[in-house]
């Protein structure tokens, strides 16, 4: 029996070592029965939805093993409700990974002050938002090869939803500062930092003017930064870092900060580089990871018109098969996206190309490139 | 001249916020400004700015006042008062800047004046200065910021250890009043569009009341152009194309970080002139660059910050020919490279000292004085 099994085990062994797909798939975590990895989408309003449409036809392309599961919830839309809500929690309690667009925050106050992207962000409990901001290779602005990494607290702070009008005509508007919440996003920024080999995180407060609040958040980071004697600790104020980033932002590596602060930088840092269709950024918890553009805009006013530009959502989506398999598909998607951003430009880096063209040439060079 | 004292009469009696730049007249030819020197290089670049002043034969008399606070009765900080009172009687005010001392005990110097005078507007023009490159052109555009609440209240407690709260004030009369201030200053000054600076998506309540105060003030000056606009989107449009923004009426924490953002697109705080415009007629104009302890005394600053505040002032109080002429011979100094080579290099970027013992802030005057002898 024994010599029998050998003997049939021993031809199998030669057969797998042959294939190099099964070898990959042992290999690769979360091993899988068929090695597709499911991954929730919520395309959001605006130009998500054809931002999505462009990942879904990249993808295929480049036959990556992903399938996705959508979901469509959306506030503007009325296609928004607790179920949906729920629905959606659910299959990224399986999945664990999301790719998600804008789910954009209507402006009318209609009795519920925390919009649902907001209340997704709180169930999953997604607290760092990072967004790294690279100069794209071939394209020039004012500011030429930036790297910066912009880490954001996104549960807490301004964005806490939690505001009464007191009397009639004077509204309070409340900002939390905790410092659990503070000191695990400085930890989770230094953690970065020392993962992706960078030599400083900085800080960013307003804490001469909010004493209490953002010096907490700053005595927070300092705690943290003394566990990491390795990487260099510096604080700045909001609005000198702000005018710092327009004069020479190359001052910086990484940036952690509070909520809205986050909101204005992020906002700042991509217009430095080409604006909101060329950075990519994504969300993490301690289980989750969601993945989306760095700047969220729903950018309603392209809508239909096939004039935006896909590559921040393309970037993002290649940012998560390098979570989800680390092997060489993200990296001819990545190569053929780089390629494709110096010869075929979308309206908002100066060109006339449409949202179809730039997919079609990222395509074509997925399916020219070399088979390993 | 008669109609302009029935009108300031009229405005003061109905409490309606004064046109700006409506020339003010007055008996004598000299009008009283009240400058307080400040402290670091404030003495050096106020005595630059009377000394240039002088040169222009400006109709100006300027009264010195310190504000160190001192504690009045019943414990409470406060200014001077005679400080308080020179610029109760001159409306007009020239300040350099103030030390905020830490762990002094009492509050900045800049938030007791602005209480003190309810300097509720905030006003900086910045416009490319030719000369002085930096990588934004053509920047022409306001920030005009509401000053008194917002998320400044200076409202926080801890609730429990590890948990703070801070306060964001927003309340339906000080919305009002900045939004009307903002489109009469548009009204006064030739500017197309006024936009509103908002996160009212996500601060719904709060944010929601400002741009309905706004939207509603908007209503009554159908001439000026009125938009809305997120403060992200405002912040990744600003660095890429800051000639697309007019006028901008933001909430106070907004205004802080979008007006020094706009600073830094044409060259820095030593470059931005700056306006707080108050109840009561009250204006104080200032230089917003720090006090800069390591090169007091040494004549190396730079005082085109509080120069150009000056001119705002001149503008403000009507003399409109006076304030061109400064203008002028200042954008002209700045161009001459000779000097603001060196002023900006040591200012700016606070890397290489001036070896040389030039001294610096003369030679900028002298090149200031020469040229009104041209006109």
């Amino acid at each position: 029996p024994q010599g029998l099994s050998g003997a049939r085990l021993q031809p199998l062994c030669v057969r797998s070592l042959s294939l190099t797909s099964s070898r990959n798939a042992l290999e690769s975590p979360p091993a899988r029965a068929d090695s597709t990895f499911k991954v929730t989408m919520v395309p959001g309003d605006g130009v998500g939805p054809e931002l999505m449409t462009a990942v879904k036809e990249v993808f295929k392309a480049g036959d990556v093993p992903v399938e996705f599961e959508e979901f469509h919830l959306s506030e503007v839309q009325n296609m928004a409700s607790e179920e949906k809500l729920n629905e959606v929690l659910g299959s990224m309690k399986n999945n664990r990974v999301a790719i998600k667009g804008k789910i954009h925050t209507p402006m009318e106050y209609k009795g519920e002050l925390a919009s649902y992207e907001m209340r997704l962000r709180r169930k999953l409990d997604l607290f760092a938002n990072v967004v790294h901001v690279n100069s794209l290779p071939g394209y020039s602005t004012r500011h030429n090869n930036l790297d910066l990494v912009i880490i954001r607290e996104q549960t807490e702070g301004e964005y806490s939803s939690l505001e009464h009008e007191s009397v009639a005509g004077v509204v309070e508007c409340l900002k939390i500062i905790t410092r659990e919440k503070s000191r695990r996003i400085a930890k989770f920024a230094f953690d970065y930092a020392t993962k992706k080999g960078r030599s400083k995180v900085t800080a960013v407060h307003k804490a001469n003017i909010m004493k209490l609040g953002d010096g907490l958040f700053l005595q927070s980071c300092a705690e943290v930064a003394e566990l990491y004697p390795k990487i260099k600790y510096e604080n700045i104020i909001i609005d000198n870092c702000c005018m710092q980033l327009v004069q020479n932002p190359y001052q910086f590596d990484v940036l952690v900060m509070p909520n809205l602060y986050g909101n204005i930088i992020d906002n700042l840092a991509a217009g430095l580089v080409g604006g909101a269709g060329v950075v990519p950024g994504e969300s993490y918890s301690a289980e989750y990871a969601v993945f989306e553009t760095g700047a969220r805009h729903p950018f309603a006013q392209a809508v239909g018109r096939n004039i935006a530009n896909p590559t921040a959502m393309l970037l993002s989506a290649a940012n998560m098969l390098l979570v989800l398999s680390p092997q060489n598909q993200c990296v001819s998607v990545c190569v053929s996206l780089c390629v494709c951003v110096s010869q075929v430009r979308t309206r908002d880096l100066g060109g006339y190309s449409t949202t179809g063209d730039f997919v079609r040439a990222v395509v074509a060079n997925l399916r020219h490139r070399p088979v390993y | 001249m008669a109609g302009n004292a029935w009108r300031s009469t009229v405005s003061r009696v109905m409490g309606a916020v004064k046109s700006q730049t409506q020339p003010r007249t007055f008996s004598r030819g000299m009008q009283t400004v009240t400058i307080i020197p400040g402290d670091g290089i404030g003495p050096e670049i106020s005595s630059a700015v009377i000394k240039i002043f002088e040169a222009a034969k400006v109709p100006i008399q300027w009264e010195e006042r310190n504000v160190t606070a001192i504690k009045g009765p019943g414990g409470k900080w406060m200014i001077p008062p005679e400080a308080k009172e020179s610029m109760d009687k001159s409306k007009i005010g020239l300040k350099g800047p103030l030390k905020t001392p830490i762990a002094a005990g009492h509050p900045s110097m800049n938030l007791l004046l602005r209480k003190t005078f309810d300097l509720y507007a905030n006003v900086r023009p910045c416009v490319s200065i030719e000369g002085y490159k930096t990588p934004y052109t053509d920047v022409d555009l306001v920030t005009i910021r509401e000053n008194t609440e917002g998320e400044y209240s200076g409202i926080e407690h801890v609730i429990v250890d590890g948990v703070v709260q801070s306060i964001k004030l927003i309340t339906e009369d000080a919305s009002r009043r900045i939004a009307e201030y903002a489109f009469e200053y548009a009204r006064n000054n030739q500017r197309a569009s006024v936009t509103a600076v908002h996160k009212a998506n996500i601060m719904r309540m709060s944010d929601g009341l400002f741009l309905r105060k706004c939207r509603e003030v908007a209503e009554n000056f159908k001439d000026v152009k009125f938009t809305e606009m997120y403060l992200d989107t405002v912040c990744l449009n600003m660095v890429q194309d800051p000639t697309k923004f007019d006028v901008l009426v933001m909430p106070n924490l907004y205004g802080d970080i979008l007006s020094d953002l706009c600073a830094g697109l044409i060259g820095g705080l030593g470059v931005t002139p700056s306006g707080n415009i108050g109840a009561n007629g009250v204006a104080i104009f200032e230089s917003v660059h720090g006090t800069a302890p390591d090169i007091a005394g040494k004549d190396m600053a730079n005082p085109t910050a509080l120069l150009l505040s000056a001119v705002m002032m001149l503008r403000h109080m009507g003399l409109h020919g006076h304030a061109k002429k400064i203008e002028t011979a200042c954008f002209d100094t700045i161009r001459d490279k000779k000097v603001w080579s060196r002023a900006v290099q040591y200012t700016a970027l606070k890397k290489n000292p001036v070896s040389e013992s030039v001294t610096l802030i003369l030679l900028f005057i002298g090149i200031c004085l020469s040229k009104f002898n041209v006109v």
